[in-house]
């Protein structure tokens, strides 16, 4: 964001966030044993604070089991978040009952990683759109069957595909029928849930350029889920780099890319293999795994794997730094106090 | 690496994808897979045949005049064994068999056991499929309800409200019509009260009240699933001999009763199937857009959950045909002049060494239709799940 749009932001209320989410937390209990006791918690989501503005991308990248999912779920009402507001067009949702939530339903939509679970296997690619045309109240056959037609020309399929069942479609095909059902209902956000992890390469920039292209027409914001943080580079304004439930690093896709400053972050970018070697990344990559969310030990939860970990990492939560515009940092270390 | 670099590695190549596969219909491939496998196979001609002859059956020997009548008695020719030729000179012109011969000879009382078989086919099925698809219907129901709505809390009031409603009920069939009606009233009363109660907060001692009949027990789930196993704890054909015992003999109690006692397998079923799919993308995406749940239940998961209970159907039909069997052989079955294999076989097994194809017949029949829907049953399980289909 340069210094004229964030001025605009300021005069300008359209400018204000269409999704704010603040401090957004859940926790799922671990139980055990005849009783079914509590014996702990896994932090999916902690303390997790970002906006996503009309329009625009939002990438959020982390390793698999980071809660990535989860986000998604706590902002389509899906789960209910044990704590945090998640206020859209200035209403906060986080607390309305399921009758108040549903006209707001067709606001937020999803499209999925997996492309043979994504779509109902005894329904026609043309039934599963419909079934939103039919939420927002398209009376009409004729108007559904039309309306069925235009979004499978949206998104490229051709208007014959609405009679085919899943199984006879390629997983980029399903993918892009997917889609066509996430716009059925005119949505303002669509959260894309790693929505190209399962596809070859030649058709993740198929899938990817189509994104791309529906945003431009519809003006559509997306939250953009990925473990890759080229693909998010591609399509994000603003990136949000997780790991076990926090967010770590929060910028700019520009910033990110070109002046990373949280130790996950720069380990994730050295992961990828550059086009040139750049002397920025002098950290090794990443060893070992993620380690699991089940009650994870006080202080920064990268230490078990952060080069730079020092016992203070190991003492209280890390605050969250404010490092440039827009541009946050959980770790004490970047800023050196 | 800067963001613009990326975009090298995400340029459109312009090539399509593939076109769409165009592979083979859901239909043809089970009809290949099953024609591969031998025995299901062989189960579903039986299940076709026996379903023909169940319905000819039906045709041919009710009415006034049958073609074929299993009720004529001949006690002149009495336990005359199959294929021997009527003896014509000793019979009226309508006491004569309809092929000319007796094919599956005749019982104690001369009466035709082909026709009596043909009768007794009609009975078998229409138990057989009537008994399961009541407790199909059953078993889809609670295990919906327990699969989709488990989680929720059964309060206290709902407790008190069954229990109102469904002693109302008894005491109203029972004939106390005055305490019954009341109770039924008492519990429409509290129903539309507590629709009306959402807009209104009350004072402060029936919040109390409210609450404490608010108050949460356990969940739907565990209640519908702990009901299962106590309808399990019970051998089911002494329940089964017990509630007959009670009832008027009728086909339609036997068909009632088969089918009040064999849901358990198919709500356990349901609700393992919806449990999983509950979690499947396709639901959350019917979900975020603000589908109905009913809408959900029936259009997404049930469909998507049929392939167990289609098996457990198959092979409860010929439990259920079992069962009936045994009450009849029991003499609790359907009353006596309707022939069905049970009483058959029950009647001919005081002749066993003088006509054993009174035993016989019935029980080989019993035998090969049974086995047919369990093979077909079986076969239908590994043709329907995706994991065993290599086998074949
Ligand atoms: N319903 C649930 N009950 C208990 N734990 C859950 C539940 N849903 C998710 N979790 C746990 O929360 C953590 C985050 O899960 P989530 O699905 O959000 O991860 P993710 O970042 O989407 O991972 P992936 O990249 O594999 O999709 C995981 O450890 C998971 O086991
Ligand atoms: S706070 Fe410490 S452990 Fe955490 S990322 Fe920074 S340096 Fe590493
Ligand atoms: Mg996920």
């Amino acid at each position: 964001m340069n210094e004229k749009s964030l001025a605009m932001k300021q005069i300008n209320p359209a400018h204000t966030a269409m999704l704010k989410v603040e401090g957004l937390k859940k926790y799922f209990p671990v139980r055990k044993g005849f009783l079914q006791g509590v014996i702990g918690w896994i932090k999916a989501v902690d303390s997790v604070a970002f906006e996503i503005y009309q329009g625009k991308t939002l990438g959020l990248v982390g390793e698999s089991g980071c809660g990535k999912s989860t986000i998604g779920r706590l902002i389509l009402k899906l789960l209910e978040p044990d704590e945090g507001r998640i206020i859209y067009q200035g209403q906060d949702i986080s607390g309305l009952s399921e009758e108040k939530i549903k006209p707001l339903r067709k606001e937020m939509q999803i499209i999925f990683q997996d492309p043979y679970g994504s779509l109902n296997p005894r329904m026609t690619a043309g039934q599963s759109i419909e079934e939103g045309l039919r939420t927002v109240g398209v009376k009409g056959r004729s108007e559904r069957k039309a309306q069925v037609a235009h979004l499978l020309e949206m998104v490229r399929i051709g208007a014959d595909a609405a009679g085919l069942y899943p199984h006879q479609f390629s997983g980029g095909q399903r993918q892009r029928i997917g889609i066509a059902r996430a716009l059925s209902v005119n949505p303002s956000l669509i959260i894309c849930d790693e929505p190209v992890s399962a596809l070859d390469v030649s058709i993740q920039s198929q899938i990817i350029n189509l994104l791309k292209e529906l945003q431009n027409t519809l003006g559509v914001s997306y939250l953009f889920i990925s473990h890759d943080l080229n693909v998010v580079g591609y399509l994000s304004d603003t990136v949000a780099v997780m790991y076990l439930g926090h967010i770590m690093e929060y910028a700019p896709a520009e910033a990110l890319y070109d002046k990373p400053l949280h130790p996950y972050t720069l380990a994730l970018l050295s992961a990828i293999p550059a086009p040139e070697p750049d002397d920025r990344h002098q950290l090794p990559a990443l060893v070992g795994d993620v380690p699991s969310p089940f009650n994870p030990p006080p202080g920064c939860k990268f230490q078990g794997r952060c080069p730079l970990v020092e016992d203070r990492c190991r003492k209280g939560e890390i605050k969250i730094y404010q490092v440039g515009d827009g541009h946050t940092v959980r770790c004490w270390k970047v800023v050196g106090k | 690496m800067t963001k613009t670099d990326n975009k090298a590695l995400f340029r459109d190549t312009g090539a399509e994808e593939g076109p769409r596969a165009p592979r083979e219909s859901r239909l043809r491939e089970f009809w290949r897979l099953l024609r591969r496998n031998r025995l299901a196979f062989s189960g579903l001609a039986i299940f076709v045949f026996f379903f023909f002859v169940a319905f000819s059956g039906l045709v041919l020997t009710s009415g006034t005049r049958p073609v074929f009548d299993p009720a004529i008695v001949r006690l002149q020719e009495k336990l005359r064994p199959p294929l021997s030729e009527p003896n014509l000179a000793n019979l009226l012109p309508k006491e004569i068999p309809t092929l000319g011969v007796y094919l599956f000879g005749t019982d104690d009382l001369g009466r035709d056991v082909f026709a009596r078989m043909l009768q007794g086919a009609w009975v078998s099925l229409t138990v057989g499929f009537v008994a399961v698809g009541i407790a199909v219907l059953i078993g889809i129901g609670m295990g919906g309800i327990s699969g989709y709505f488990g989680r929720n809390p059964v309060r206290v009031d709902h407790i008190l409200l069954a229990f109102i409603v469904s002693l109302g009920g008894g005491l109203l069939i029972g004939g106390a019509f005055f305490a019954g009606g009341v109770l039924l009233l008492i519990g429409s009363t509290y129903i539309l009260f507590s629709l009306w109660r959402k807009k209104w907060s009350g004072k402060q001692s029936a919040q109390k009240l409210l609450r404490l009949l608010h108050k949460d027990t356990i969940s739907i789930d565990t209640l519908i699933m702990r009901i299962v196993d106590i309808m399990l704890c019970f051998p089911v054909f002494f329940l089964i001999l017990t509630v007959v015992a009670l009832l008027p003999a009728s086909m339609y109690n036997i068909m009632i009763v088969i089918g009040l006692t064999s849901w358990m397998g198919t709500t356990r079923f349901v609700r393992a199937e919806l449990l999983s799919l509950r979690e499947q993308d396709f639901v959350t995406a019917a979900k975020a857009l603000g589908v109905s749940d009913w809408r959900i239940i029936f259009r997404h998961m049930i469909p998507n959950a049929m392939a167990p209970v289609l098996v457990s159907a198959t092979i409860g039909i010929a439990s259920a045909i079992l069962i009936e069997a045994g009450l009849s052989f029991l003499g609790f079955g359907v009353p006596p002049p309707h022939a069905t294999w049970g009483n058959i076989l029950s009647d001919g097994k005081r002749f066993i060494f003088d006509a054993p194809w009174l035993t016989f017949i019935p029980g080989f029949a019993i035998l090969i239709v049974v086995l047919a829907f369990n093979l077909f049953g079986e076969g239908l399980r590994d043709i329907l799940n995706p994991k065993l289909r290599e086998r074949y």
